[in-house]
């Protein structure tokens, strides 16, 4: 068996009284797509703000290709490859659309002051570099027109994307998604998750915190069920859709014999 | 070569402006004016780069300002070291205080930093005026003529120049910068400091990064001021003078380095203007604020800028 990319072990996350996260582990594999999904308030979108950094976690470790991370900063873990989107989107809104997505590529640049306050040569020509790679990203999650929008006139199904675009542009190995279908509609949702395929497929693997069951079912080859902090379950869609532990945890539990 | 861009129209604009300006200079006291004007503009845009694009508040930048005029003052005048090295090793000292005092108070955010950097600037003004033996405490001191190679330089027709060309090349970096892979982590920043974070950017190393930036402006236009007037006193070290350059900032539009150049301008020029007002010059100098504010919110060119779009795309 190969060690697997990301390996989570007794992770936990208490908010004053709150355990929002309570001793979660799993492992995932490189090239899949895995997803973590949860009723409501299960914890899901703290557990990703553990896994990359935003939130240091109150105890248990974080391994990242064979390399603690556990508490590391955001930039640090960017920088070994982890690149993630929010659910609440955190957008520069401040900026071009093409803007948003070279900043993704921020790592792969030339950003010493020196040369950019004198304008360097090499500055010049990186930045030309950076501005076609940032459009042929636009372009692979589907955003060929927007190559000359600014982000604050963008309908909000773009900006999901735009996030997605930006992620990419660190070239990440490992790329968390908190729900990338929250707010979409069908259409919307199913071109997502043609995106998500697309991605697996080019050998990112991909981390899905997801709502919608059938966008995470569909996709996944790994799901990791959490409820109240704690994980449930975790395996394939099949063995997970059959867990009666879960299908309690969701009360809505005709949703899951839907799909 | 597009014209219209901020880099080349708008520096061209400038050069124009500044080349022709004299024409209009009738006497000694206008070409001061336009020396204040330029002083003003070059702190502005440096700290234009901090407020406006990093999204960093600073109301102590007239310490570093002060730092400036007060290193080459005391440098070249205690101590007999030739204008350019008392420069260059002020420059220096400014920008390694402000790497030092900077990483722990840019940690803060919004009103805990106003407050951090204000207390910076008291306490550099505190100094200026206590240490009198060196400075010369609240009556201030003289400074010798600025001289490189021998060759001296005085008056207000070759300083108008020198401050022109200063002002000019400070635009042009600032104008560089925003446009670079730095100038982008800082907007970064400004528009979502977790997002920044997690596309790769260190926050606390960009953000200290342009704040001993735009204090090594101040500085300079600090050192530039004492040199050329001869005399400093404490006046533009203190905590109003911080203010002065925050509301230029604000007034002439945030992020938008040409708006903190008008911003300087306006400020400077309306007092002169107003004199003729008198006693009323106060009232009608904190009108003309309040009425920008209200009906120009995002700063006087960027609402310009706005507008203009919008007439074109009707």
């Amino acid at each position: 068996m190969i060690a697997p990319q990301l390996r989570v072990t007794a992770v936990s996350k208490a908010f004053g009284g709150v355990l929002a996260v309570d001793q979660v582990s799993f492992d995932l594999e490189a090239g899949k797509v895995n997803s973590i999904i949860g009723p409501n308030g299960a914890g899901k979108t703290t557990l990703l703000n553990l896994l990359t950094g935003v939130y240091a976690p109150s105890a248990g470790n974080v391994v990242f290709e064979g390399a603690d991370v556990t508490g590391l900063a955001p930039h640090l873990l960017a920088a070994r490859g982890m690149a993630r989107t929010f659910q609440n989107l955190q957008i520069f809104f401040n900026m071009s659309a093409l803007e948003n997505v070279m900043v993704g590529r921020h790592l792969r640049e030339r950003a010493g002051w020196f040369a950019a306050l004198l304008r360097s040569r090499r500055l010049t020509a990186g930045e030309r570099e950076s501005r076609d790679e940032a459009a042929e990203l636009m372009r692979f999650v589907g955003l060929g027109d927007y190559l000359g929008a600014e982000a604050d006139a963008m309908p909000y199904g773009a900006l999901k994307r735009l996030e997605i675009a930006r992620a990419l542009g660190g070239r990440p190995k490992l790329l968390l998604l908190d729900e990338p279908a929250a707010g979409l509609n069908q259409t919307e949702t199913q071109a997502i998750n043609a995106l998500i395929v697309r991605l697996a497929d080019s050998g990112v693997t991909v981390v899905l915190v997801e709502h919608n069951m059938r966008l995470v079912m569909g996709v996944s080859d790994h799901i990791v069920v959490l409820d109240y902090g704690r994980k449930l379950c975790e395996g394939t869609a099949e063995r997970v859709r059959n867990d009666p532990k879960v299908i309690e945890a969701y009360l809505g539990s005709a949703e899951l014999a839907q799909c | 070569m597009d014209w219209r861009t901020p880099r080349t129209g708008g520096l061209a604009l400038l050069a124009a402006v500044i080349l022709v300006l004299p024409l209009a200079l009738i006497n000694n006291y206008w070409y001061e004016v336009a020396i204040l004007v330029g002083i003003n503009a070059i702190v502005c845009v440096g700290l234009n780069l901090l407020i406006g694009y990093a999204g960093q508040i600073s109301l102590g930048h007239a310490g570093f300002f002060g730092l400036g005029a007060y290193g080459s003052a005391i440098l070249t005048a205690r101590y007999g070291w030739p204008p350019v090295a008392a420069l260059a090793a002020t420059t220096a000292g400014v920008a390694v205080l402000a790497l030092v005092v900077g990483r722990p108070i840019l940690k803060l955010k919004g009103h805990y930093l106003a407050m951090a950097t204000l207390g910076m600037g008291i306490i550099i003004s505190i100094v200026v005026v206590t240490e009198d033996g060196l400075t010369g405490g609240p009556d201030g001191m003289s400074v010798p003529a600025f001289t490189l190679f021998g060759l001296g330089l005085a008056g207000e027709r070759a300083w108008y120049w020198v401050v022109g060309a200063a002002l000019l090349g400070a635009v042009w970096m600032a104008l560089n910068l925003i446009e670079s892979p730095a100038g982008r982590a800082l907007r970064a920043l400004h528009g979502s400091e977790v997002g920044a974070q997690v596309s790769g950017i260190d926050a606390t190393r960009a953000k200290v990064g342009i704040f001993v930036i735009s204090a090594v402006f101040a500085s300079l236009a600090g050192s530039m001021t004492a040199h050329y007037s001869g005399f400093i006193t404490p006046g533009k070290v203190g905590f109003f003078h911080s203010i002065e350059l925050v509301t230029m900032v604000v007034f002439g539009g945030m992020a938008s380095t040409f708006g903190a150049v008008i911003g300087a301008a306006t400020l400077t020029l309306l007092p002169q203007l107003l004199t003729v007002l008198k006693e009323y010059e106060m009232v009608v100098f904190g009108a003309v604020m309040v009425a920008t504010m209200v009906f120009l919110p995002r700063g006087f060119l960027p609402s310009l800028v706005l507008e203009l779009k919008k007439k074109k795309q009707k």
